[in-house]
């Protein structure tokens, strides 16, 4: 069975037109992987609705 | 007066200035330690000497016509590689730029630090497209730590640590997103500052995040940092991001009194993941300081994570085209790194965004109540070329992912800080001097005096 995180990659890859070659996926869904952990513990934080993004970002 | 390798940039200026150097002997100082240690320390990519040496015959000429020259007459200086110097191609560490025309224009700070007399000797190496934190690149060879040269720099500001750090120039230009200038900083043991995000101009230099870069100066003593701060300074309708309505000069403040100052530790996720000589780094600073009071900095550890998210989807964005065109010309570790990014969904990315508001809020919070944080710059001094882990309590740790984790978290809101390099023997390290945004004044004035009172330096290393 395929894995659910591999399907993404195929998925992502044909929608953007980005090249995934088999040599590279082993090291694209480790890094993957990493950003979705850390992405996820920020997702975890529980922000009001009202809360604004910073895109553009002044100190 | 003859130059040594430990002369600053306050001295070579001063010299210049009264005549008893002249700019183009400076300028073939640096030339020589160049040609002599960079085969070594390959911390440049390219050297303009022809352009050096026609600038300097020009100071050299209005000083003897009286005339009256900048606060960095004759001072050698050399830029990261993703500075556009006029006729070279910005390469920004990668193959894939090569082919880009040469730049027609300096970058502004290059322009800055000229028009206040510094030299510009060349051009630095560095991570590919400044994703890296080891100073290490498959195009260029890696930079080497002149106080090991088994050793990293650090990066991505490679080059630029590796050519303060070993006295081939007083000062360099870095970038730094997520600790670029402050971790070659600490493992080469110089002063390195990263000002409040929006305070220097970007202009003409190639981006990585553009809502989390930053440009500044590195060097051997927090006042030529200072000078070179303050010949950058000023507002620059080239970079969008660039803030500022005018300048606010820090040199002649750099002896005012410390005393009054509110000085705490970071504690919790700061006193976490370190080695024993980050801890003596810190401790020693914290004890020159007078202060053993610890403030727990509130979801630090979410804080770099929401900047490893950003960094890695906005440096997926600005490569994308060149991820399909030209994907094997990359780095192959800085490829997948950004093509993973490209697949990280829009929402986790906007809930970064948000988190960073909320959590530059809690820091303007704690700025109430004291003035500076003292934190590592590293985990641990230089780890070895090519040293992919390192264990720290008894747990195999990934090198790459660690080496970041004390400074992406303040870079994240854009707080001013000044790296400050504590002596340990047989390898340096820095500690991170926090103040809140645009108080770099006062940032530059806590490691003044920890330089004077012999806590923090920079001597030049062996053999160099």
């Amino acid at each position: 069975m395929a894995d659910p995180l591999d399907d993404y990659i195929d998925a992502v890859s044909k929608a953007l037109a980005l090249p995934v070659e088999d040599a590279w996926r082993p090291a694209v869904r480790a890094n993957l992987e990493v950003s979705l952990r850390l992405a996820r513990l920020v997702d975890d934080f529980a922000l009001p609705d009202e809360a604004e993004p910073a895109p553009i970002f002044t100190a | 007066m003859t130059m040594k390798p430990e002369t600053t940039a306050a001295e070579i200026a001063k010299a210049v200035a009264g005549g008893k150097l002249s700019a183009l002997d400076a300028v073939e100082a640096s030339l020589a330690r160049i040609a002599q240690h960079d085969k070594v320390l390959n911390s440049f990519t390219d050297v303009t000497a022809d352009r050096a040496r026609a600038k300097a015959r020009a100071i050299d000429a209005d000083i003897a016509a009286g005339k009256t020259v900048g606060p960095l007459a004759g001072v050698p200086f050399a830029v990261k590689n993703l500075f556009d110097v006029a006729g070279l191609a910005t390469r920004a560490g990668s193959k894939i730029n090569r082919d880009r025309a040469p730049a027609k224009r300096d970058a502004t700070l290059i322009e800055r630090m000229e028009a206040a007399g510094a030299v510009l000797v060349g051009a630095l190496n560095m991570g590919e497209y400044a994703y890296d934190f080891t100073g290490e690149n498959v195009h260029d060879g890696n930079s080497r730590n002149p106080h090991d040269t088994t050793r990293m720099t650090g990066g991505s500001s490679g080059g630029s640590g590796g050519s303060v750090g070993g006295a081939l120039v007083p000062i360099a230009l870095g970038s730094d997103t997520n600790g670029s200038i402050r971790v070659p900083s600490s493992f080469c043991g110089i002063f390195g500052l990263k000002p409040t995000y929006g305070r220097l101009s970007r202009a003409r230099s190639f981006p990585f995040v553009a809502s989390l870069d930053h440009l500044g100066p590195l060097a051997r003593s927090v006042t030529d940092l200072a000078l070179a701060y303050d010949a950058m300074q000023g507002p620059d309708a080239d970079d969008g991001a660039c803030s500022v309505s005018g300048v606010e000069p820090v040199t002649s403040l750099l002896s005012g009194s410390i005393s009054g100052l509110r000085v705490a530790i970071a504690g919790g996720y700061f006193q976490k993941n370190v080695f024993p000589e980050a801890v003596e780094a810190v401790s020693r600073v914290a004890q020159a300081l007078g202060t053993t009071q610890v403030i727990d900095i509130p979801e630090a550890a979410r804080a770099r994570a929401a900047a490893y998210v950003i960094t890695t989807t906005e440096g997926a964005s600005l490569h994308l085209d060149r991820l399909r065109k030209r994907p094997n010309d990359f780095d192959p570790a800085v490829r997948d790194r950004l093509i993973a990014g490209a697949m990280v969904p829009a929402p986790l990315v906007d809930r970064a965004q948000k988190f960073r508001r909320w959590y530059r809020a809690q820091l303007a919070e704690i700025f109430k109540s004291v003035d500076v944080l003292i934190a590592p710059a590293t985990p641990c001094v230089a780890p070895k070329i090519g040293q992919v882990t390192f264990t720290l309590d008894g747990v195999e740790l990934p090198v790459r992912a660690n080496i970041g984790i004390h400074t992406q978290p303040i870079s994240f809101i854009g707080l001013p800080v000044v790296a400050v390099p504590v002596p340990l023997e047989p390898m340096p390290i820095g500690v991170q001097i926090i103040a809140a945004p645009w108080r770099e004044d006062i940032a530059l004035r806590v490691a003044h005096a920890l330089e004077k009172t012999g806590v923090v330096s920079a001597p030049a290393p062996r053999g160099f």
